[in-house]
């Protein structure tokens, strides 16, 4: 069966009320349980906000060359969005390090952003 | 305003052992808050017992005691092990919090906050609030923004640091080139932003100046083996040696072929020198090391003309081939221009425009007040007078934009 990968866009607001949120929230719930019960649901995860994101670039277009860490998201329009990996690592160093050796690094840009871990109060 | 000795030297002590305490509780907020709480509580009680033997020490365990109360407030749960075991470390405080011990937790700190994985100001900013303990609203007044912007600033970079985990540790040997010139980036700028203010006089945020050198001296201190490190102080202390000769009464801009050089610091210059030649005997050159050799050359130098251009320019020959950037090719022109005439340092100008794809250098006014030098100094006037306004138009600061004003009257007929 053909696999299929939402990203999903949006605004992103700072703080808003929580019940706000947990209206929203619920939404989210009620859309993995349906897709969930109906056999879709493959995977997927929240990302923190574009504040902790983190774009890594290899240079000299070949593996192996030096690594530019940037603060921020990957904003170029001419480059798009064409796929993502998640990785578990220990921390930041260990995701560019990893992020460093997928070839889209020296191919084009590899943006690092932290997944939100729910468990996590 | 008078500082309280006792006040100011628990601000020291404070910033020493909130590193440690940022390791404890993994939070930086959480530890600024206990560090403040402790550093109130040894005012009042010093103040009646006197000071303890080990400052550090005292203020580290209330600190964490402050610490750990806390989390136990916040959360009703159990503690997580990973967050509070530290804490919970019941070993005496004098083991744990030795000097070198105190030593290392600065220098990740240090590392932390100039993680390349974080914008430039928010590096600045984190370093100046962290390491120097300046408050908020001192950093946005440096860096001329409002302090809901810094308090922004800072508090997105705190929040990036804890929900993508840039960990709080060494780098590994083999991110130690990057990571540290990421590190010595910042202190360089901190102490441009102040020996250099972008706007009203040129020695109005001296003590910006000040706080780059203490982290410098820190980072050199830290890692002494490094000799970019020692190279970084060497430069900031060369250059502020000259900061006395800068101005005149009302402000302008003297160059420094026009200095008193009776007001440069010679201890601060024979300082820097030492340190300069101790590094090189490393044999581990770098950026740092090569432009504290300029800066030391100038503060040697008896007078202007005494100056060895010959050296400097060969100097900046180097730094050049390690780092062509706009700022060292202008420098190496002016070099270069004492040793062979203002003709090919004009040559060299020229040069650098045609490359400069992204016109940035023709934004930077002293690319157009040194055209300007060398086109006055071919006696091509009427050209010159084009270069000054072109220096005035990219809003240099107070003492800049007087001189720039004093050589145009000079020029016009």
């Amino acid at each position: 069966m053909p696999r299929y990968a939402a990203l999903i866009y949006g605004t992103e607001e700072a703080g808003g009320p929580p019940e706000v949120w947990a209206d929203i929230m619920a939404q989210y719930n009620a859309f993995g349980e349906a897709a969930g019960a109906a056999g879709v649901m493959a995977g997927g995860e929240a990302l923190q906000p574009t504040a902790t994101a983190t774009t890594v670039h290899v240079k000299g277009g070949a593996k192996g060359g030096d690594i530019v860490t940037t603060d921020g998201p990957f904003a170029e329009t001419k480059e798009v969005l064409g796929g993502f990996y998640l990785l578990d690592c220990g921390n930041l160093d260990d995701a560019i390090k990893w992020a460093a050796q997928i070839p889209g690094a020296w191919l084009g840009r590899v943006e690092v952003r932290p997944v939100i871990d729910f468990s996590q109060g | 305003m008078e500082q309280h000795p006792l006040a100011e030297m628990l601000r020291i002590e404070g910033g020493r052992v909130l590193a440690t305490l940022i390791r404890f509780t993994g939070n930086i907020d959480l530890a600024e808050e206990a560090v403040h709480d402790a550093v109130v509580i040894a005012l009042e009680r010093w103040e009646r017992d006197g000071i303890p033997d080990n400052p550090a020490a005292w203020i580290t365990t209330v600190a964490r005691r402050r610490a750990l109360d806390h989390l136990r407030r916040e959360s009703k749960r159990t503690l997580k092990e990973s967050v509070a075991g530290p804490l919970l470390d019941e070993r005496p405080m004098v083991e744990v919090d030795t000097d070198s011990a105190i030593g290392d937790d600065r220098l990740r700190l240090l590392f932390t906050c100039c993680h390349p994985a974080l914008g430039i100001e928010a590096r600045i900013a984190l370093a100046l609030r962290t390491l120097c303990r300046l408050t908020t609203p001192e950093i946005a007044r440096a860096f001329l923004v409002s302090d809901t912007t810094m308090g922004q600033r800072i508090s997105r970079a705190k929040s990036k640091i804890a929900n993508a985990h840039i960990p709080y540790r060494m780098p590994e040997d083999h991110e130690l080139p990057e990571r540290l010139d990421a590190v010595l980036a910042t202190i360089y700028l901190v102490f441009t932003a102040g020996h250099h203010a972008a706007v009203g006089s040129l020695d109005s945020r001296v003590d910006l100046a000040d706080e780059g050198i203490r982290l410098a001296r820190l980072m050199a201190e830290l890692m002494p083996d490094e000799p970019e490190c020692v190279g970084l102080v060497a430069l900031l202390l060369a250059t502020n040696a000259r900061r006395g000769g800068r101005v005149d009464v009302d402000g302008e801009l003297i160059l420094m072929a026009d200095q008193n050089r009776s007001l440069w610091d010679c201890g601060a210059i024979s300082e820097a020198t030492a340190l300069v030649e101790t590094s090189l005997t490393k044999r581990r050159p770098g950026p740092y090391q090569i432009q504290a050799a300029i800066a030391t050359l100038h503060g040697l130098a008896p007078n202007y003309a005494a100056t060895d251009w010959p050296q400097i320019a060969e100097l900046y020959r180097l730094l050049e081939h390690r780092v062509p950037t706009p700022v060292v090719r202008v420098n190496r022109a002016v070099a270069e221009a004492e040793v062979h005439g203002a003709a090919v340092g004009l040559a060299m100008l020229d040069e650098l425009l045609r490359a400069d794809v992204d016109a940035d250098v023709t934004r930077w006014h002293l690319y157009w007040a040194t055209r300007a030098d060398f086109l006055r100094r071919l006696n091509r006037n009427d050209e010159s007078i084009e270069a000054y306004d072109a220096a005035l138009k990219c809003n240099p600061n107070e003492s800049d934009r007087r001189f720039l004003l004093r050589r145009l009257t000079e020029l016009r007929p």
